[in-house]
């Protein structure tokens, strides 16, 4: 989907989202408000404390969940008109997703895992595309390993792959070096990188690490639920 | 097509995992044991059916006053059916000098149809099987005749006008108890040679009888089509009081496999409930991952459907295999009860446990699979995310509709059914409950006990709902378990005493008054105990509370032919050990009142006779009429000598009496009855032991193979412990590890765990040994009219089978829990 020759087109907006819970001592409100607009191409940091709403930015914006209040666009697609399977058509056409905890199918190999979002959106040629994506981040000897007969940092690249493969128009991914030790982290976040601008890929990245946040084109900081700034409204 | 391909791939690595394997091992288990016990119930039936008909010779016999019409005998053979005729008539024997009464059986070429004569080549001798009926010229005579007349295999006998030679001694032909009253000994003769006798004529008292068999269906079409044709005097039988023993012992026989079958069923029902959860549970991560991957709903229910299906064929597979297996082994150990020649059930065993298997699957598993399709995709973000819980009513709704489907067919007594569901759903409710309490109670003693056991206590306490759950389900399993196990010793027990090795084996009938005292003393000096010797009167019915039999209604024709036949009556002070008193009240022993009578329960009902009724009989010249005091239950499995109709001591003074007698005769002893028949010609000797002999193989193999259906019960419990033990294997695993991350050492762990089952297995025991006490007693007497004593061993055995069963079973379910090494916490994310 990526396309080159429209870099400037919008492909992810959100419009005044907002997202309650109720809870026991009552509602409770985790986004108010927060809107912004990312252009195709673009890389995004999402940063803030521990509890800011960064992950409920990320579900909201991924059509995951639902915003109580306010919209999200994605790809031209205003995902609180579609219902959950609706949803779902939008992200096997137009999401990847790379996560803290990789979130593999166990039952799966390594080919098999990447090949999964690639037959979900209907690809013809989906091991053959698996199996180039899979060389790209360097587990050409491991594709029929198993989950569980992987390392941590090679369970992430998988996911990786998984997610670049069907070269989405937005990758989304929430801390995804969290659980891997400095040096994998700065591998993989190469790796997602050179993924991300060989493939044109507009890039969600939600992160702790301030050096991370700074390769990206854009920082978005929350807390407590709101946009607090905006590095491209800034500059 | 995707879903096809993504839930083929998946499968395979699925089926590694231990909640699948108890999944299919449910299934397995519920399919082997309803195939199994299918095969072995039909083909019990079929063969008491058979032996039933072989008391008949026939699977139908017509009896008549007249000669059987060939028409008869020509529609049976339009129905493919085969036929024989049979003239049986009293007549005198001689040979030379002497004589004595027989009973003769003239019989066409093809009898019997059913079992087979039996004969002997010496006076009292060795028995064989022989086929085909006397030569024309030739008979086959009792031996109480030969003996009677003092003539012996090759000698030649005078009937009517016709001089026969004796060509073997006969010990056995399947239909003697018919025409039993006509009390004298056999003898089977050719029909060819009836014309020339001159024996059949006017005012003789011949009974005919057509005798048919055949195909089933061929039978009853015949039936139907015949009874039309028939006048007043004819009577079709299709089934013998005689075999009421085979009956009882079969009967119950196929009660207790489908009760077996039943919890077999339950049993797999919970354990295919319980494992369905947890293989749910275990897919929602990779649920909500395909979807955030842009997997629709309709996906997700497609994969988990395939993959049921998949579960259930190789279910079908795995328990029509075992359950292939079991018939094949229990057909062997079972040759001569199950009829081997009937027609193979074929694929129709394999057909309906597909179904079943299906119907088990869909009923248990499909709700907790449904739920799947609502796992929210934000739950690849945030954990705590789970789909609603399913509907009660749908979970509750689904399950009671499959259990009620699978029980439709395996059995048919709704009675019994209500009953056991009833009961486990009852026993159910209250097991969680007192589970719940007697969990909260568990933690209580944690701080009296040393580290492994206060680490296994608190887990009990900690995960209260899961422990009680747990509970429940090895409560449940151990109840079942307990609850067969009592009822088939009961069961074994209740047959043990029919098959009391004393049980009588020889009739007398046709004793002497004058003689009772010298055969009591001739038997007392030959070793054998003196039996008891019964009066017998030959009376007949003449009127019920004035109105006479033939004109009076009854509810059905079993009751007009008894009231209208020729009764046997007897007198008695004493009721019979074997009856039991139903209704009304027993004499006095020292009763010498106005004549009372007492009536069986199956006849009073039959002839619709109640307290109170009064019945007039005619006995040679003299009316006796007595008012019914009491309706007994006679237990015909004794082998006593037992009566419809007996009255109170007097009633019959002064008519025309015989005795009978029966007692246990030795083999070695039978050269005793030579010389009983000799001194005492009028008497007859009816050999039971052929009959006794074949109740006897019925039981002891109807209860092999209850014990090896049992089997399969047991499996069916396992299972459910095993998924109980599943349903928390990931917690245990993570925590094991964790606590050996922190320097526990293995031991420790271990006997940890063990602690938490033992608690676990002692709280079940207790709940199951008090289930299976109620549910016994319910089931021992409400289903098998057995006796129920209080067995405290019970709770010895369910205490310690809780406790071993549940720490066994979950040792090895949670084997690989305890094994965790500290670094697979760190391995755990996926
Ligand atoms: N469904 C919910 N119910 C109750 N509280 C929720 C729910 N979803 C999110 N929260 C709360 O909203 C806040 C924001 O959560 P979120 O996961 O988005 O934070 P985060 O910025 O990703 O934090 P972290 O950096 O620790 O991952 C937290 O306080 C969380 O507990
Ligand atoms: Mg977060």
């Amino acid at each position: 989907m990526g396309n080159e020759s429209v870099s400037k087109d919008l492909v992810l907006e959100a419009i005044q989202v907002s997202k309650e819970v109720s809870s026991p001592e009552g509602s409770l409100t985790i986004l108010s408000d927060v809107s912004f607009r990312i252009v195709a191409g673009e890389s995004v940091a999402v940063v803030g404390p521990s509890g800011a709403g960064k992950s409920t930015l990320l579900a909201l914006l991924a059509g995951l969940d639902l915003p109580t209040r306010g919209h999200v666009v994605l790809n031209g697609a205003n995902l609180s008109e579609l219902d959950e399977d609706g949803r779902a058509g939008v992200r096997a056409d137009s999401v990847g997703f790379v996560f803290q905890s990789f979130h593999l199918v166990p039952s799966l190999n390594a080919l098999e895992n990447v090949m999964l979002p690639l037959e979900l959106a209907g690809k013809s040629d989906a091991r053959t595309a698996a199996r180039v994506i899979i060389e790209q981040v360097g587990l050409k000897d491991r594709w029929s390993h198993y989950p569980s007969q992987l390392s941590g940092g090679e369970k992430q690249r998988v996911a990786i792959a998984r997610a670049f493969a069907t070269e989405p128009a937005v990758l989304f991914a929430d801390e995804p070096t969290g659980n891997l030790d400095a040096g994998t982290g700065a591998n993989i976040m190469e790796l997602m990188f050179n993924l991300n601008r060989s493939s044109r890929t507009t890039l969600v990245l939600v992160t702790h690490d301030i050096s991370l946040a700074e390769r990206c084109d854009r920082i978005l900081s929350l807390d407590a639920g709101r946009l607090v700034s905006d590095s491209e409204a800034a500059a | 097509m995707k879903a096809v391909a993504f839930a083929l791939r998946t499968f395979g690595r699925e089926l590694r995992s231990g909640e699948v394997l108890v999944l299919l091992a449910a299934v397995g288990l519920a399919v082997g044991a309803l195939t199994a016990v299918g095969f072995l119930t039909d083909r019990i039936g079929k063969a008491v059916a058979r032996q039933a008909n072989e008391v008949l010779a026939a699977d139908l016999r017509l009896r008549s006053q007249e000669p059987v019409p060939a028409a008869w005998s020509e529609l049976a053979a339009g129905y493919g059916l085969d036929t024989a005729e049979t003239m049986s008539f009293p007549s005198v024997v001689f040979a030379g000098d002497n004589s004595a009464l027989a009973s003769i059986n003239a019989i066409s070429e093809g009898y019997p149809l059913r079992g087979t004569v039996r004969v002997a080549d010496q006076l009292f001798g060795e028995q064989r099987e022989v086929e085909g009926i006397p030569e024309s010229g030739e008979v086959w005579a009792d031996g109480t005749l030969l003996a009677r007349v003092g003539a012996d295999i090759g000698d030649v006998l005078s009937v009517g006008e016709l001089d026969l030679r004796v060509s073997a001694v006969l010990t056995y032909r399947p239909d003697q108890s018919i025409g039993f009253a006509s009390l004298a000994p056999s003898l089977l003769m050719n029909a060819a040679d009836i014309s020339r006798s001159g024996l059949i004529g006017e005012g003789s008292r011949v009974s005919y009888a057509l005798l048919v068999a055949g195909d089933e269906g061929a039978v009853t079409a015949f039936n139907e089509a015949i009874q039309d044709k028939l006048p007043e005097s004819v009577r079709i039988r299709s089934q013998e009081e005689s075999s009421e023993r085979a009956y009882n012992a079969a009967d119950r026989a196929q009660r207790f496999l489908s009760l077996t079958a039943v919890m077999s069923l339950l049993l797999s029902a919970v354990a295919v409930a319980m494992s369905a959860r947890r293989f749910a549970h275990r897919r929602m991560d990779t649920v909500a991952l395909m979807k955030s991957l842009g997997a629709t709903q309709g996906f997700v229910i497609a994969v988990a459907l395939i993959q049921l299906m998949l579960l259930g064929v190789l279910g079908v597979v795995v328990g029509s295999i075992a359950g292939f297996a079991a018939e094949e082994l229990l057909s062997r150990i079972l040759v001569d009860l199950i009829a081997s020649d009937l027609p193979n059930p074929g694929l129709r065993p394999v057909v309906l446990a597909s179904g079943s298997a299906m119907v088990l699957l869909l009923g248990f598993a499909l709700p907790a699979l449904i739920q799947l399709r609502n796992t929210p995709p934000l739950r690849v973000l945030r954990h705590d995310a789970m789909p609603p819980p399913p509907s009660r009513l749908l979970v509750s709704g689904l399950s009671l509709a499959a259990v009620a489907a699978l029980l439709y067919g395996s059995v048919g007594d709704p009675r019994m059914l209500v009953i056991l569901i009833g009961g486990i759903m009852v026993i159910a409710g209250a097991l969680y409950l007192v589970g719940r309490g007697l969990v909260a109670l568990i933690g209580r003693f944690r701080s009296g006990v040393g580290v492994a056991w206060r680490y296994g206590l608190a887990n009990v306490a900690r995960r209260g709902r899961a422990s009680a759950v747990q509970v429940v389900a090895f409560g449940l399993g151990l109840t079942v378990l307990l609850l067969l196990t009592l009822v088939r010793t009961d069961l074994l027990e209740g047959w043990r005493q029919t098959l009391d090795a004393d049980a009588p084996n020889h009739f007398l009938i046709n004793i002497q008054p004058d003689e009772v005292n010298a055969v009591g003393a001739f038997f007392e000096k030959n070793g054998v105990k003196v039996p008891r010797f019964t009066p017998l009167v030959r009376a007949r019915m003449t009127t019920i509370n004035g109105t006479s039999v033939k004109d009076r209604e009854y509810p059905n024709d079993d009751g007009r032919w008894l009231a209208n036949r020729e009764a046997n009556l007897s007198w008695t002070a004493e009721m019979s050990p074997s009856n039991e008193l139903l209704q009304g009240e027993w004499w006095p022993a020292d009763y010498d009142g106005p004549p009372l009578v007492s009536i069986e329960e199956e006849s009073a009902i039959n002839a619709g006779l109640k307290i109170g009724d009064r019945l007039k009989f005619f006995v040679a010249g003299q009316q006796v009429e007595a008012g019914i005091a009491s309706i007994r239950k006679v237990n015909w499995d004794s082998f006593q000598p037992n009566f419809f109709i007996v009255l109170s001591p007097g009633a019959l003074d002064g008519m025309p009496t015989t005795y009978i007698s029966s007692m246990k005769i030795e083999d070695d002893q039978q050269s005793m009855l030579v010389d009983l028949v000799r001194s005492y010609p009028s008497i007859s000797v009816i050999d039971l032991g052929a009959i006794l002999e074949q109740v006897r193989g019925i039981i002891e193999k109807a209860s092999l193979a209850v014990q090896a259906v049992f089997v399969f019960t047991l499996a069916a419990g396992v299972a459910v412990l095993f998924a109980a033990v599943q349903s928390t294997i990931d917690e245990r695993r993570f925590e094991s590890a964790m606590l050996r991350a922190l320097g526990a050492r293995r031991r420790t762990v271990f006997f940890g765990v063990m602690a938490e089952f033992a608690a676990l297995g002692v709280a079940a025991g207790i709940l199951a040994s008090a289930g299976a006490s109620i549910l016994a007693a319910v089931v021992a007497v409400q289903l098998f009219q057995l006796p129920y004593e209080f067995n405290p061993l019970l709770w010895v055995i369910g205490l310690t089978a809780g406790v071993l069963l549940v720490c066994i079973s979950g040792f090895f379910a949670a084997r690989g829990a305890i094994n965790a090494a500290p670094a697979d916490v760190l391995r755990m994310a996926t």
